[in-house]
């Protein structure tokens, strides 16, 4: 018999992508002063999708005096309540329009239109609706009576998920307050240039969303511009580092959101199949591109083989392919640089004497793909158990006791998320007190609310997005 | 009859509940005192101390750090006399004392006020808390001398962070009069190390130290020096808070920043079903 799906992909048909796009400043697409561009290609097939504009220094400094300019004369002076109504529009359009924006992510990014459709685009609605609400009522969020907006925020936001990232900066900017001068990744820039147009057709006024395009040049400039008063960083712990040193001795309030390597921590009184399913959730969403993705397995040792066994099984189920098929579990590695970086640690795995096993799997000739992978007999002094690898590469280690559990878990000089699971109440609560961990995952692991504080503890970075907390980043508290 | 030879005392460092010379055997003079002089040794040496305290100090309950922060309180107010013979304006010794039953109330309730149940769009249980960020290295203010140091002091560890104090090089006995304090308060040694001497000696290495997770600025009044703190401090994405504003008025409210700065917020997860 045969199992096979049809193929059942989505329509581009929705997307109407331009051949090049400006860069939006002051409410208007422009050219760059020195007309420098890059191109923004579809990973799954290295088509090139669009050409897109690169901001130099200049167009940064445009960017931030807009920003300026319309914080002092517009956003800042303007009541909570009509800020509040502009963003409720925002996130009523990009529900209006999210097939659009979904399929769109799916193609610049590469992960699965189910990913983008059902998990990316509510959540960035949602987010807007959420922080809509807050624009209005500062004085109860807990805060003082008078809390201020900061001014002009400066934010860079990564690839992995480019409209929700930028969801998350912006929306609480926004109900705070503040202007923003935003930054997407060099390899993603789409959906946000699709959102500017959205800021058009809200009647936003022009300046308070200013879109750069470009890649790690543009985004120093933005970051180390004497002009802004915040920067809001999501992306690599070195880089986090480096900006971190750069807003030394200015006034810049700084939120960082960095690299992790979650343990995901299965008990022996786990429901095997719920746990298996939350480590394939925890590793293989969005190709593991997940900085709290559940990377190091740590599975109780009396049940190691039993859980290896049936995660095997799943896997081999695992449809990796085509974006934008709307089967497809497994969408394409973002990049020939990232494809790269996952290889390199990999084989560093193999070498270092790890055993690798990944299922029989297909993988299609053009783009960049990487078969969902293991490694058991992993050590903790092991690279791929000590760095992030931002792939679909897990690495299983086992322990006897909790304590035992505890130590390999916060055994990492990152602290964004764990997981856990087992039957038992008490150990969960247990456990999570002593994880040293932003967001704790128990028998459930990637979920995300916009009215969940989400963030790191030591080099995970600091300050939290989403929730009541998010707000505290683009105040003056 | 001849005059009673007074008993002077001799000022040292407070690491890990004890009252240690530097390492390095120096000392320098001021106030009229040998006080030790700090070494970067004696700065890592705190840092273990305070490290080693984590454990227990996170893992107290809030209403037993409550009940040491006031037991603080009630110790200082037995010495007032003492603080005043070293200069310190006796209302000044009154708003340290009130300052530490201030923040003693906040131990049982900053979880309340700053963390709370997450109305998540879907069935699952979600809870936000705040928990100390761990080893915090604290810069005292120049001065006011006891009032500065206690307002650093206590909100860093009300909420279960311990520290390492580099206290005001030019006023440093309220410092080491105040750890002697601590020391007959119930509070567990390590929680609070103080350290003596030159700020440009000791807090760069407690700036780049890895075992720290936070930096307190606030006495740094050399901007130079500041950024350059800042700069090492990111080297393992410590938390800072940067000097206070020249005229700071520590008599003020203190509001609730001073120990939100210092905590991190978790979240956990869980899904409702039967």
């Amino acid at each position: 018999m045969n199992f096979e799906y049809a193929p059942a992909p989505e329509s581009r048909s929705v997307v109407d992508l331009k051949p090049s796009y400006g860069l939006f400043v002051d409410g208007k697409f422009v050219d760059p002063t020195d007309g420098g561009s890059f191109k923004s290609v579809n990973p799954a097939s290295e088509e090139v999708l669009a050409e897109v504009a690169e901001a130099g220094s200049q167009d940064v400094d445009r960017a931030v005096h807009a920003a300026r300019k319309a914080y002092e004369k517009v956003w800042g002076p303007m009541p909570g309540r009509d800020r509040a109504k502009y963003l409720f529009r925002i996130a009523r359009i990009i529900q209006e329009r999210s097939r659009e924006l979904a399929v769109l992510e799916s193609l610049d990014n590469g992960k699965p239109i189910k990913e983008s459709r059902d998990v990316d685009l509510p959540l960035v609605a949602a987010h807007f609706f959420y922080y809509a609400g807050w624009a209005d009522k500062l004085p109860h969020a807990g805060f003082g009576p008078d809390p201020q907006p900061l001014g002009v925020a400066a934010q860079v936001i990564p690839w992995n998920f480019p409209l929700l990232m930028l969801a998350w900066k912006i929306a609480p900017a926004l109900a705070a307050g503040n202007t923003v001068v935003l930054k997407p990744a060099e390899t993603t820039p789409l959906t946000a240039l699709l959102f500017a147009e959205i800021c058009q057709q809200a009647d936003l006024p022009a300046g308070v969303v200013n879109i750069v395009t470009g890649a790690g040049d543009t985004g120093r400039a933005l970051v180390e511009h004497p002009g802004v008063d915040k920067v809001a960083f999501t992306g690599s712990t070195e880089v986090g580092r480096a900006i971190a040193r750069s807003v030394a001795g200015t006034r810049k309030k700084l939120t960082l959101e960095l690299g992790g390597k979650a343990a995901n921590i299965v008990f022996d009184d786990a429901p095997v199949d719920q746990a298996v399913e939350g480590i394939v959730n925890g590793i293989f969403f969005n190709q593991g591109h997940v900085c709290c993705a559940g990377s190091r397995l740590l599975v109780q040792e009396s049940v190691a083989e039993q859980v290896l066994e049936s995660l095997k099984r799943r896997m081999a189920r695992l449809r990796v392919g085509d974006p934008l098929d709307k089967n497809t579990d497994i969408g394409a590695i973002n990049s020939a640089a990232q494809l790269a970086r996952i290889r390199e640690l990999s084989d560093a795995g193999s070498a270092e004497g790890a055993e690798r096993w990944s299922p029989p799997c297909e993988l299609p000739e053009r783009g960049f793909w990487f078969a969902p992978t293991i490694f058991t007999g992993v050590t903790q002094a092991h690279r791929i158990a000590r760095e992030e690898i931002f792939g679909p590469v897990l690495s299983v280690l086992t322990f006897r006791t909790p304590a035992e559990a505890v130590e390999k878990a916060n055994n990492t000089p990152y602290g964004l998320s764990a997981g856990i699971w087992t039957d038992k109440g008490s150990r969960i609560l247990w456990l999570a007190d002593r994880l040293r961990a932003g967001v704790v995952w128990a028998n459930t692991f990637n979920k995300f609310d916009p009215t969940s504080p989400f963030g790191g503890y030591k080099e995970s970075g600091y300050g939290r997005e989403g929730g009541r907390h998010g707000l505290e980043g683009y105040l003056n508290v | 009859m001849s005059e009673r030879v007074a008993v002077r005392k001799t000022y040292k460092l407070f690491i890990g509940g004890k009252f240690p010379r530097s390492e390095s055997g120096r000392s320098y003079l001021v106030q009229s005192a040998n006080v030790s002089l700090a070494s970067r040794k004696d700065a890592r040496d705190a840092v273990v101390a305070a490290r080693a305290a984590v454990k227990g100090w996170a893992g107290a309950t809030a209403y037993n750090r409550g009940q040491i922060l006031y037991r603080v309180a009630e110790m200082l107010e037995g010495r007032r006399e003492q603080f005043v013979g070293l200069g310190v304006p006796a209302d000044e010794v009154d708003a340290a004392v009130d300052r530490w039953v201030w923040y003693a109330g906040w131990s049982d309730k900053l979880p309340q006020v700053y963390g709370g149940a997450n109305p998540v769009a879907g069935p699952y249980f979600n809870l936000s808390a705040p928990e100390p960020t761990g080893v915090v290295a604290v810069v005292a203010p120049e001065q006011p001398a006891l009032l500065g140091l206690v307002s650093v002091i206590a909100p860093a560890i009300v909420t279960g962070n311990t520290v390492v104090v580099a206290a005001s090089p030019a006023q440093p006995l309220a410092a080491v009069t105040l750890a002697e304090v601590l020391a007959t308060s119930d509070l567990p040694g390590g929680v609070v190390n103080v350290l003596t001497g030159r700020l440009a000696e000791t807090v760069p290495t407690l700036a780049a130290h890895m075992d720290v997770n936070a930096i307190d600025l606030t006495g740094v009044a050399d901007a130079e020096l500041a950024a350059d703190l800042e700069v090492r401090a990111a080297e393992n994405l410590k938390r800072v808070l940067r000097p206070a504003p020249a005229g700071h008025d520590w008599s003020a409210d203190p509001g609730i920043t001073r120990m939100t700065a210092l905590l991190e917020t978790k979240t956990v997860w869980h899904p409702k079903g039967v």
